[in-house]
């Protein structure tokens, strides 16, 4: 198990001393539905990109290139929000071609 | 006196006025208050200071005191001197936030003017309201008259900012009682030199201090909560040495000594009556009209409430036979009120007999013959003549 600090060598009041540093607190273990990217249907239109309040789509060079789990809480508002899923859930369930889908996370 | 290096005068203040003399003097950088009585008056006066550009504060209008205590620990984080007030009801409304100011370590000082919680609604005095929050990590001193309400607030910033302390600081006084009798108070004439007590701001943290960016009060769970929680612990274990500091430089400039406890005639006494705030005032008279009948009682005033002064307290009543302990207040369902839980644990494993009194619940008045008449029971108790409950009532209708 990780040693952490005993409360003489923190800083007073929950004081956080350093910005930009909440990339480091793992928030992935939240997640109950897991969003899966299917790049051969994606169309990056990067809807998902900037409709995710986590910053968890992971994007380069133009495309979405997959999730970041650590931080993704499964909030499942790219998978709503995608355009690509928008149309092909008018479509009977075995023929959708989903770009994200939500599944549900094994444990 | 002559030889100090400060002038004083002679003023005729509530204990409102007298409140926001010594916060005039103090000249915070931000207040945020939201009326309610018997508090409203000590806001009122603060403000005629504002308006007249007599203090240099940001005055800040809110709409509840849940938003009073926001708006104070919002101007504390971002490095402000900063206070609020409140009574009863405005305290119970803050509660959430009381917690975190004090989590947070921000040193606002705030006057509570005590009143009886609702309900059935009540505006008059007892101590339930701070008594409540007497476990938030706020140090707390009760003030018996207008002259130690001024005096413990201009001392309240110098204990609370203290790098060793760094708490929330409330001062009490009793609702109508205190806050709206005038008495003669012995002001620090020159507000420069009131000043100069409480020294200049120093604030440990500020959140606009962009060179150094910090994050305050983030999500803090099982892994280092309770690590926070004993830095409180530390900080209230160091502040009796700083208040005794503190109290010991403002005797200093003022004459005015102060300490943690107040020990009146208790050096041979065998009963010791206890009391917070302006009873204390009334059982000392009681206790010179039972010396005069030849009874040996004395009295003992908490001053600190919070840290509570336990080893003051246990040194004071170590020749006491018998203790009655007046609360103005009731803990429901526990055998005793909040004042003499802390007294039973203090004399803890000595012999010693301890009495408790509920009086004056919403504003009721305690007069001298009614606790004369408390400390001859407890002496019949001492001489075995009469029989006590551990709890029992002073003005109560049976």
């Amino acid at each position: 198990m990780e040693k952490k600090p005993g409360w003489k060598d923190i800083p007073i009041g929950g004081l956080i001393p350093r910005a930009g540093n909440s990339h480091e607190y793992k928030t992935g273990g939240w997640r109950t539905w897991r969003p899966v990217h299917y790049p051969e249907n994606c169309i990056n239109c990067l809807v998902c990109f900037y409709s995710c309040p986590d910053s968890s789509i992971l994007f380069e060079d133009g495309k979405i290139v997959g999730i970041d789990y650590d931080h993704c809480k499964g909030c499942g508002i790219c998978a709503r929000e995608c355009l690509i899923n928008k149309r092909e859930m008018k479509k009977p369930e075995g023929e959708r071609k989903l770009a994200i889908e939500m599944v549900l996370e094994e444990n | 006196m002559a030889d100090r290096k400060i002038r004083q005068v002679k003023l005729s203040l509530t204990g409102n006025e007298a409140g926001a003399f010594a916060l005039k003097q103090a000249n915070p950088d931000v207040a945020a208050v939201f009326p309610i009585t018997p508090q409203t008056e000590l806001m009122h006066a603060f403000s005629a200071y504002v308006a007249d550009g007599a203090v240099n504060t940001e005055m800040v209008y809110v709409e509840s005191e849940h938003s009073a205590m926001s708006a104070t620990v919002g101007a504390a984080a971002a490095g402000a001197r900063a206070f609020t007030a409140t009574s009863a009801n405005g305290l119970a409304l803050m509660w959430e936030i009381v917690y975190i100011a004090a989590s947070l370590r921000l040193p606002i000082v705030m006057p509570v003017i005590n009143r009886a919680l609702s309900g059935p609604i009540n505006i008059h005095c007892d101590h339930s309201d701070t008594m409540g929050a007497r476990d938030a990590g706020w140090i707390q001193i009760f003030c018996e008259n207008s002259q130690e309400v001024y005096d413990s607030l201009l001392c309240a910033f110098r204990i609370g900012e203290n790098k060793k302390v760094l708490l929330p600081v409330m001062v009490t006084l009793d609702g109508f009682i205190i806050s709206h009798t005038t008495e003669v108070v012995e002001t620090i004439e020159r507000d420069e030199d009131a000043r100069a007590f409480i020294g200049p701001y120093e604030p440990w943290i500020s959140l606009l201090d962009v060179d150094n960016p910090v994050t305050m009060g983030p999500l803090d769970l099982q892994d280092y909560y309770f690590e926070h929680k004993r830095q409180q612990v530390e900080a209230m274990t160091n502040a009796p040495a700083v208040i005794d500091e503190v109290f010991a430089a403002y005797g200093e400039l003022t004459g005015r000594r102060y300490e943690r406890v107040e020990k009146y005639r208790t050096d041979d006494a065998e009963v010791v009556l206890m009391s917070l705030g302006s009873t204390a005032g009334t059982a000392k008279e009681a206790v010179d009209v039972l010396r005069d009948e030849g009874l040996a009682v004395g009295h003992l005033k908490v001053r600190t409430f919070r840290p509570f002064p336990f080893d003051l307290v246990r040194e004071a009543l170590s020749g006491a036979k018998v203790v009655g302990v007046l609360d103005r207040s009731i803990s429901f369902g526990a055998q005793y009120g909040p004042l003499c839980t802390e007294v039973m644990a203090a004399v803890h494993g000595k012999d010693v007999e301890i009495r408790n009194f509920i009086y004056g619940l919403g504003g009721r008045d305690i007069f001298v013959e009614q606790i004369a008449e408390t400390g001859r029971s407890l002496y019949d108790l001492m001489r075995g003549k009469k029989d006590l409950p551990p709890q029992s009532y002073i003005g109560l209708r049976e």
